[in-house]
């Protein structure tokens, strides 16, 4: 059995019911009489409790147990969900998180959840003098205790208005032939209604397997004290509890599959490796896609070894056209299958958002839009810590407090927007709250007080670039230092994190009224659009990211200024890199004409001259591999249709 | 040390051999394109079917002055060693052979070897075949370093 492959699927599904929970939880919190989600985070819970026990990870088994007890009493109307039960089941949420964490990076600590333990208790109705661990157990396993063929007779007896009724029964721990007691019970409830179902089984029971408590379910016409009393009778024997059991539907919760044994588990704890690796679950259709095309890809290439073997030269022009169109569809699709839908970044928000506006006193609303805009993978692991940045600035900075709201006539409930879509070749996440907006003023004094920019240089700047120092190191326009934003690091951490993505952030501000922060990001980072170019005899490749304009000088026209070479441009003099002699590749002296390729780096400019542009291409990156990393101006390697390898331009580390 | 099979291969005058676990393929010479700035006996990297892969030359790691150009028996050796692929260009590679363990002798055992790259030295029908130590020609690190410490005891 392979164990870190079941690891992952753990790993995976169990995140995926860590979000269940806390969408859940907050989803009750804003409609408290809701039964849709309570139903829907005691399934999640259920589900982890279930897969924990199966991988051995008895902390988070215990923890999700206590939390499905507590959740079975507000699901049943025992008890009502305040406040205080919800924070307690977000802590209880956090710290489930927290040993998921551990277990990702193979640490064997353990936390400390007694204290939830004991609050969890607390509240679910202490007063119980029966054993609560146990009668949870029976009442939370009944729903999968019940194989198809009881839930249709529950629904059936429904129907016609029996009632259904869970009983746990206690026998007396002196009891000397449990299994007559058990006979006895069977007995009287058949007297009076129909038994469906035992747990443990009536074997187990009339073997003695089982310890001094057991669960029946049956159906009857009479009501609860008839069988109270009719159950009293029998002596060593009491009712721990007899409920009115409903069955529902929706309640088919998934079966978690608890088939290893002791043994097996323990093995696997013991085997959690620190290396987890990364996994993409993929859409099914996807995959099949990918199938057919690799299918028609084996044909066409038997198609091409037949045609080698006769020498049929006008079908091998037709099957090479075909292969190009599987090819190009097989790159699509397996891009495709990297792309991750960036829902899985938006959906930590609402829980921060609810806990950091709490912290604060702020009352904001989260609009998330486009969850399903799909993300290259790598990209979707970058993107969540400045988002995060970015909303905690919206909500600490923003928006403002309620009463300051109101007084300015606005909705007293903030409003914060986060927006993902798809604009050609990249997606724009969009983070719009409607607060006080950035005093440009404000920029300015923090600008110069912290040493950004000098007085004059302040004077040259329209509004625009003033707004723009805020992404500038060491800027932040806090005031005070609070926990939550306002150490200092700030947006310039944002925007070089955004950049190292290849992509781009903007601002719009209006006093009064709000700020907008634009994200514009490529669709992948695997496949890139580049020029081609040529040193002496080598062919480059630089991203068309980088590239402003490309024009062709002669030699001539390449003045020197201090030892540095440069060209004028439309009136603005451009630094020359000769990258023939940075690559020591030669090949630059006889030719009177050169090309100069103008790329960017922020505000920066340069000219790169090359001795030819061969052409723009798509190309897939490819990394050089651990022996080669590190090359100053070497971004890594592409495949050339004619199957030579070029060298992609870092051109940020050019100047 | 066990018995090992290896790929033996010329270089110049002598005759080397790595251990045929590290050896993936071996191909004809391809075109190398070469990397700037690069460690000088990183020749550059080659296409192998799709993936890019680094070369090294091992006179130039070996300190080997005399170039040779590339001719019919010129091979690239595609090795893995610590889930690293890498090419190594040879003058022509000769054999696979197995080396029993009493024909392997520690490197220090010899005493006008002291080149770090050796690993030990096998003798197979007279000839005398220098085993490769590829984690010290790769630089990849001291893990090597405890396998040869424990063989010396």
């Amino acid at each position: 059995m392979n164990k870190s492959e079941y690891m992952e699927l753990f790993i995976e599904e169990t995140r995926e019911h860590l979000q269940l929970l806390n969408e859940g939880l907050l989803k009750i919190e804003k409609k408290p009489g809701d039964d849709g989600p309570i139903n829907e985070i005691f399934r999640a819970a259920h589900t982890m409790k279930g897969m924990a026990a199966t991988m051995g990870f008895e902390q988070i088994t215990e923890l999700t147990h206590k939390m499905e007890s507590l959740l079975v009493k507000i699901r049943e109307k025992d008890l009502v969900l305040s406040s205080a039960i919800s924070d307690l089941l977000f802590a209880c949420v956090d710290t489930l998180e927290q040993m998921l964490e551990n277990i990702i990076q193979g640490k064997k600590k353990e936390i400390d959840i007694s204290y939830l333990i004991i609050q969890l208790n607390n509240f679910e109705n202490p007063t119980h003098n029966i054993n609560i661990d146990t009668i949870n157990e029976l009442a939370n396993n009944s729903w999968k205790e019940l194989n198809e063929y009881e839930q249709k007779v529950i629904i059936e007896a429904q129907k016609q208005n029996l009632n259904i009724y869970r009983c746990l029964i206690n026998i007396s721990s002196d009891c000397v032939m449990k299994s007559v007691r058990v006979f006895m019970v069977f007995k009287s409830l058949e007297a009076i209604g129909e038994i469906i179902k035992s747990v443990p089984s009536s074997q187990d029971l009339e073997d003695e397997k089982f310890d001094n408590q057991f669960t029946v379910y049956f159906v009857s016409n009479k009501d609860k004290e008839n069988i109270l009393k009719i159950i009293n009778q029998i002596s060593e024997i009491s009712i721990g509890k007899l409920e009115i059991y409903s069955y529902d539907n929706t309640e088919n919760a998934e079966n978690a599959d608890v088939g290893l044994d002791q043994e097996e588990t323990k093995e696997i704890t013991n085997n959690v490796k620190t290396k987890i690796h990364q996994t993409v679950r993929v859409d099914i259709n996807k995959l099949d896609n990918l199938m057919n095309l690799v299918g028609e890809l084996v044909i066409n290439k038997t198609r091409l070894e037949q045609i080698f073997r006769t020498n049929d030269v006008a079908s091998l022009n037709e099957t090479v056209e075909q292969i190009d169109r599987i090819t190009t569809d097989l790159q699509n699709v397996v891009m495709n299958v990297r792309m991750v839908p960036i829902e899985q970044v938006f959906n930590r928000f609402p829980r921060m958002v609810r806990d950091l506006s709490k912290e604060l006193g702020k009352e904001v609303n989260l609009i998330l839009e486009g969850k399903e805009t799909e993300l290259d993978r790598t990209v979707i692991d970058e993107i969540g810590d400045p988002l995060v940045h970015l909303l905690r600035n919206a909500i600490d900075h923003g928006i403002e407090n309620p009463e300051i709201r109101n007084g300015k006539g606005k909705n007293k409930v903030g409003t914060l927007r986060l927006i993902a879509r798809q604009e050609g070749n990249s997606v724009v996440i969009i983070v719009q709250d409607d607060g006080q907006g950035i005093s440009l003023n404000k920029i300015k004094e923090k600008s110069l007080e912290k040493g950004v920019v000098t007085n004059k240089e302040l004077e040259q700047m329209d509004q625009n670039s003033i707004l723009n120092l805020i992404f500038s190191p060491g800027f932040s326009t806090a005031s005070t230092i609070t926990d939550v934003s306002g150490r200092g690091v700030g947006l310039d951490v944002v925007k070089s994190k955004i950049q190292a993505l290849s992509g781009k952030v903007y601002v719009e501000n209006r006093e009064g009224e709000g700020t907008k922060f634009t994200i514009k990001l490529p669709l992948t980072l695997a496949i890139i659009q580049a020029l081609l170019v040529k040193l002496g005899t080598e062919i480059y490749a630089v991203p068309l990211a980088n590239i402003d304009e490309t024009t062709g000088i002669t030699d001539d026209l390449i003045k020197n200024i201090q030892g540095q070479e440069v060209m004028v441009l439309r009136g603005k003099v451009l630094p020359l890199i000769r990258l023939s002699e940075i690559f020591e590749a030669g090949g630059t002296e006889n030719s009177e004409e050169v090309y100069v390729v103008v790329v960017r780096k922020g505000e920066k400019q340069i000219g790169l001259v090359v001795n030819e542009l061969i052409g723009q291409q798509e190309i897939v990156i490819t990394s050089l591999g651990k022996l080669l990393l590190g090359i100053p101006g070497i971004a890594g390697a592409a495949i050339l249709g004619d199957g030579k390898v070029s060298l992609i331009l870092d051109v940020g580390t050019l100047f | 040390m066990d018995d090992i099979q290896i790929v033996a291969f010329r270089l110049a005058n002598e005759e080397y051999g790595v251990n045929i676990l590290n050896v993936q393929e071996i191909i004809r010479p391809t075109l190398v394109t070469r990397v700037p700035k690069a460690q000088s006996y990183l020749t550059g990297v080659i296409n192998l079917r799709g993936n890019v892969v680094p070369v090294v030359n091992l006179r130039k790691r070996f300190g080997i002055n005399e170039e040779k150009n590339n001719d019919n028996n010129t091979r690239i050796i595609i090795l893995n060693v610590s889930d690293l692929k890498v090419g190594i260009i040879v003058d022509s590679v000769t054999e696979v052979q197995r080396i029993t363990k009493e024909n392997i002798e520690e490197p220090n055992l010899i005493e006008f070897l002291d080149n770090k790259y050796v690993q030990a030295v096998g003798k197979h029908d007279n000839r005398l075949i220098i085993l490769l130590d590829l984690q010290e020609i790769l630089e990849l690190g001291s893990e090597n370093n405890d396998k040869t410490a424990n063989s010396k005891e």
